[in-house]
């Protein structure tokens, strides 16, 4: 087992290595920083703008490879170098990823969750009026994407805090409201305002994905002999359900948990964009239309880092739940 | 009786000899006897019908202009009402979805093609070239494709898009050449590969001629899903200017420049996504019907 996992490990370094290579090499004959500088009013002087552009690393009059070697050098020592404001990338991300990570963390619970228990009770009446519900529902989710289904949401909140309730109740924009001055609660609440939407429009897709997979699953499992011979020890049909059904099928749902975590760290750009959450997501948009290399190269690497963390996650999770897989 | 004469005999007797139905046959009796078959291809070939030849009906083009109607509700002039610069908001969208489909066709023909291709060839051959192949998906995979796409957008001005339908399909075949390597891999065991091979044809041949038809179960089915994936990517990155550009629409485009003005002109945002909306459905709802009517378990 520890052979498997230090070769699994190097790999995965060597993949992290090559893709966040591949993403800087890209972003830095792509992305174009010194068009930042051309409409600037008073026009800066050439020599100036040089000047700044080498300082950051980011002058394309310097080769293409020693710009490389320059940044990898920096990354090999935890450093990914300066955005195009002249600001450390390093602190920016780390503020960001605490955003991302409370607004992932919690739509990705409360969605997987939900989804576990949906597909699990349609499995159990195989054709019944609820599967066929959730099996519609699911399919009409799955063909809104996130774009539209976020601004739809915005457009109802709007509706209903105008006409429903006449005051803000849904929050549209942001994490929290700046400069609030209400105590702890009062706070916390505002904080609970702004998170409603983005988590709904987080865990609604997978809450159809995760029911899905939870249904298939379960559906395979119900016709399984250990689940009769459950019953015929004298198990309750509810108790087998539960202590073995759904127990065994929820072992692919987990390692499919651990690998949407791992995507969602910055998958979830659509979401932080259109509610302005100031997270990874967001912040990759914008330094592609702000042509920051430095910073669209960092969050490629941390986007690696996350679905190979993710995936050995889920490897091992799998390990432990699956006596199968542990023996081999 | 030589081959041909059989052949003939065969012909003759047409009709009276019980003759098994093809497997093609009976994959479409199938598909056409389940209820969300039929109604999501009735409502894809509807939409393909409003994307083609609903222009035709309209007095407006796609870059006609009103100046006598500025953001104005649907009317009889304007089925879908106008835009604030006066365009029409029905010769916009059903531009913008030609252009949406047609993007999402073909960017799942080249992906499941590639998909087959490399996971066929990784499969059969195995050893170098399945290492290689093999970590070129890893690789892909690692890479977030919607941010290799949003660099490479400067690349896609106005008239490239058939370089961005290559680019989508790109970061789209990776989990559908895993399955087709390990299915290629038990089918290289079967018998009629084998006698392929003992007689003498060229491996690169096998692959596809005998190796790849006998995935086109899967590989339809994974095209069909991918069509609707393909259209939903387009449609996020077109939403933030990654994707199509100006002055050439699609969905994305559309919805991005509707939901600015939705709150107070509804009918710029509502009809572009829920016409999106019914053609993914559509479209899922035929990748579902055809992966029952494949399946080789299924008893009708």
């Amino acid at each position: 087992m520890a052979g498997f996992l230090v070769r699994r490990l190097l790999s995965y370094a060597v993949l992290v290595g090559v893709a966040a290579s591949l993403a800087y090499l890209l972003a830095a004959t792509a992305l174009d920083p010194r068009s930042n500088y051309a409409d600037r009013t008073p026009k800066p002087p050439p020599a100036v703008v040089d000047a700044q552009l080498t300082a950051l690393n980011l002058n394309d009059k310097t080769p293409l490879l020693q710009r490389y070697a320059t940044w990898a050098t920096g990354v090999l020592r935890g450093d990914f170098g300066k955005a195009v404001t002249g600001s450390p990338v390093n602190e920016d991300l780390k503020r960001r990823m605490g955003v991302t990570f409370r607004l992932v963390i919690l739509g990705l619970l409360f969605g997987s969750a939900l989804g576990v228990l949906l597909g699990a009770l349609a499995a159990v009446r195989q054709y019944g009026w609820f599967d066929r519900l959730s099996t519609g529902l699911s399919f009409v989710v799955l063909a809104v994407p996130v774009v539209v289904l976020a601004n739809m949401m915005i457009l109802t909140a709007t509706w209903a805090n105008e006409r429903l309730f006449g005051r803000q109740v849904f929050l549209v924009s942001g994490e929290y409201s700046d400069g609030l001055d209400a105590g702890f609660w009062g706070q916390a609440v505002d904080r609970l305002q702004h998170l409603i939407l983005p988590t709904i429009s987080l865990s609604i897709g997978l809450i159809a994905v995760f029911s899905r997979y939870q249904r298939n699953m379960m559906l395979d499992v119900l016709g399984a002999d250990f689940l009769r011979t459950a019953m015929a020890k004298g198990l309750s049909r509810r108790k087998a359900l539960v202590r073995h059904a759904l127990r065994t099928a929820l072992i692919p749902v987990v390692t499919y948990f651990a690998f949407m975590f791992g995507a969602l760290l910055t998958g979830a750009t659509f979401t932080e964009k259109i509610f302005g959450w100031h997270g990874l997501g967001e912040q990759l948009i914008n330094s592609i239309f702000s042509n920051d290399v430095n910073t669209v190269a960092a969050i490629s690497c941390l986007a690696a880092i996350a679905v190979l963390c993710a995936s050995l996650a889920a490897d091992l999770l799998h390990a432990a739940l699956d006596p199968r897989v542990r023996a081999r | 009786m030589t081959l041909h004469e059989e052949e003939v005999a065969e012909e003759l007797s047409d009709g009276v000899l019980a003759r098994s139905p093809s497997r093609m046959r009976v994959v479409a009796g199938r598909f056409f006897r389940s209820r969300q078959g039929v109604a999501g291809f009735v409502v894809l070939a509807l939409m393909f019908l409003l994307a083609f030849a609903g222009p035709l009906f309209s007095r407006w083009s796609y870059t006609d202009k009103d100046f006598t109607a500025f953001l104005q509700p649907p009317s009889s002039s304007h089925w879908f009402g106008t835009l604030q610069t006066g365009a029409d908001v029905y010769a916009l969208t059903l531009r913008g979805m030609q252009k949406s489909l047609v993007v999402g066709l073909l960017a799942a023909l080249v992906s499941t093609a590639l998909a087959a291709v490399v996971g066929a060839f990784s499969g059969y051959f195995l050893g170098w070239t399945d290492r290689v192949l093999s970590w070129v998906t890893d690789l892909l995979l690692v890479l977030p494709g919607f941010l290799i796409l949003a660099i490479m957008s400067p690349l896609f001005e106005s008239g490239q898009w058939p370089l961005f339908v290559i680019m989508l399909a790109l970061f789209l075949w990776m989990v559908t050449s895993k399955i087709v390597r390990g299915m290629a891999i038990s089918l290289k065991e079967r018998e009629f590969i084998q006698a392929a091979r003992y007689m003498g044809v060229p491996p690169a041949r096998i692959v596809f001629r005998h190796v790849i038809p006998n995935l086109s179960s899967l590989l339809i089915v994974d095209a069909t899903l991918n069509v609707s994936a393909a259209i939903l990517t387009e449609t996020s990155l077109s939403y933030f200017g990654f994707g199509i550009r100006p002055p050439d629409v699609s969905f994305g485009t559309l919805i991005a420049d509707g939901s600015k003005t939705a709150t107070y002109a509804p009918w710029t945002f509502w009809f572009v996504a829920g016409l999106l909306v019914v053609t993914v459905l559509a479209v899922n709802l035929i990748g579902d019907a055809l992966r029952d009517a494949f399946d080789p378990a299924a008893k009708r």
